[in-house]
């Protein structure tokens, strides 16, 4: 078994284990609810400053929202750059100056 | 060809699992991915608490796709099915229902704060409606747009229960001069420079008497991942609206100047809501009505099916909430089409069932399903572009041969 595979089904075990209350009908009163979700599985491919790409998008926001974008010619610096941007100036990202550009670099490369 | 529907991949334990709603755990059960027929469409089946495996396409915050076949089996979208969508990673993991309240404040007579309990004694109401990502069937526009790269698998059909907005509303005592009601939950964002996510309806929207206030989805509590114990319910309405964990209603005397409604969520301000590939819009309004949609969902893109024999064809279709009028099907590619018969009549905002016999002779079937509302609205032939990557409802083909 792929680790990537054993983790995921490490993780969906533990979901069935912890279980959770408050699904019965909605007339009788609601129970508290414990919700436990599962581990993020997708990571950074490696690249260029692979590290400051993961320490200053993954606080607020899995990996996979960067790998399942589209690819391809029209997708690479332009792109990318306009993404790292939205995420400063819509999402106030705090994100050094001088680490704008190594992420589009690696974002660039590696998608 | 790449199969237009998910191609999914599992391991025997997997197979079992799906076909019985996960009620016994398997250690190999949750080893499958899905292949969405798109460019770099490829994503884990995860099993979440409460649901059965979905198709996963970002865990923080969790947005979770409804496998299509789903669609076939079930007119009423089964909660441990049904998509999911956060916006920002602050998600509420431990709600105590007897704690949570919901406030009602802003341009009201009497704010008030009022207990899920309080909310459970009023006369309830029940309305069957699909809710739509805005963004659902992004990943097929071409070109292609940045945002979440979603299948055709982000609505839903559900039996919601629970209060009239408008009932809350009345209680609390809307002033005059009110232009709009303004809704947040308690899912927010990690930074405090991230805007929180709030929605907002016009006044006379929000006081309809169709907009609810749901605490029960299909005779069952709010799985929590689809906004227990509280979630505003919008019929007709693109999924943008209904704000899940529900727990402040603010009555504004302007029009909400919000980041996700006046940046985000934005269609072309024109006829067709769309515009030129690769180009921007002149002027934007916010998303509002579903798009008239329908699916084939009895038959894959792909499918081998056996000539000369009687064939049932069978699917859904659901529009901004005027009711579908017909659904007209054509098995060669557009040139002819012929009515389907419609299924039980839920309610003007529900999926439709539609069906209908066909016999196909040996080769390739282009098989196209175009849906048509009580307004006289219909379906694209050709999809419409915006840039945003919203409101897709071009007539759906599915390719298949007869042997």
């Amino acid at each position: 078994m792929k680790l990537s595979t054993l983790a995921l089904t490490l993780t969906s075990l533990a979901g069935l284990i912890i279980g959770i209350c408050g699904s019965g009908p909605s007339e009788a009163d609601a129970k508290p609810v414990s919700y436990k979700l599962p581990n993020q599985t997708a990571t950074f491919k490696p690249g260029p400053n692979m590290e400051v790409v993961r320490n200053n998008c993954t606080s607020c926001h899995s990996v996979d929202y960067v790998q399942t974008q589209p690819r391809g010619p029209k997708f690479k610096e332009v792109f990318w750059r306009a993404e790292v941007t939205k995420m400063i100036k819509v999402y106030g990202a705090p994100i050094d100056d001088a680490d704008v550009g190594k992420i589009v670099d690696y974002l660039t490369q590696t998608y | 060809m790449i199969d237009r529907r998910s191609l999914i991949k599992y391991s025997g334990a997997a197979i079992a699992a799906l076909g019985t709603g996960m009620t016994s755990p398997s250690l190999r059960a949750f080893a499958a991915t899905a292949a969405l027929p798109f460019d770099n469409g490829e994503r884990p089946l995860v099993k979440y608490p409460q649901k059965r495996p979905m198709i996963s396409l970002t865990s923080r915050p969790p947005q979770l796709e409804t496998p299509f076949s789903v669609f076939n089996a079930n007119v009423i979208t089964p909660n441990d099915a049904f998509f999911v969508r956060y916006h920002l990673a602050d998600v509420p993991l431990n709600i105590d229902p007897d704690a949570f309240s919901v406030r009602i404040q802003g341009k009201v007579d009497k704010p008030m704060k009022l207990s899920l309990a309080d909310i459970k004694k009023m006369p309830a109401v029940d309305i069957v409606a699909v809710n739509q990502c805005s963004g659902n069937s992004r990943g097929f526009f071409n070109p292609r747009v940045a945002g979440g790269q979603l299948g055709n698998g982000a609505m839903g059909n559900a039996r919601w229960r629970g209060v009239p907005l408008k009932v809350v509303l009345d209680r609390a005592g809307v002033q005059p001069g009110a232009r709009q009601v303004t809704f947040n939950g308690m899912d927010g964002p990690v930074t405090d420079k991230t805007p929180d996510f709030v929605k907002a309806l016009d006044i006379d929207h929000a006081r309809d008497g169709e907009v609810m206030l749901a605490y029960s989805m299909n005779g069952a509590d709010l799985p929590v991942l689809n906004g227990f114990p509280l979630r505003l319910v919008v019929p007709g309405y693109y999924g943008t609206y209904w704000v899940k964990h529900l727990n402040e209603i603010t009555v504004i005397d302007n029009v909400f100047d919000g980041f996700w409604m006046k940046t985000a969520y934005r269609i072309p301000d024109n006829d067709c809501n769309c515009v030129e590939p690769g180009t921007a819009p002149k002027a934007t309004i916010p998303i509002n009505r579903f798009k008239v949609r329908s699916f084939i969902t009895s038959v894959a893109d792909g499918a081998k099916l056996k000539a000369g024999a009687q064939t049932t064809l069978k699917g859904i279709a659901f529009d901004g909430g005027k009711g579908i009028k017909d659904v007209a099907v054509s098995t060669d590619g557009g040139k002819t089409w012929a009515q389907a018969s419609l299924g039980k009549d839920l309610g003007k905002y529900s999926f439709r069932e539609w069906q209908m016999r066909v016999r196909l002779a040996a080769g390739a079937h282009e098989l196209k399903v175009r849906a048509t509302s009580n307004g006289g609205e219909t379906q694209p032939m050709e999809p419409l572009w915006n840039g945003a990557g919203y409101l897709r409802n071009v007539v759906e083909t599915v390719r298949v041969r007869a042997a």
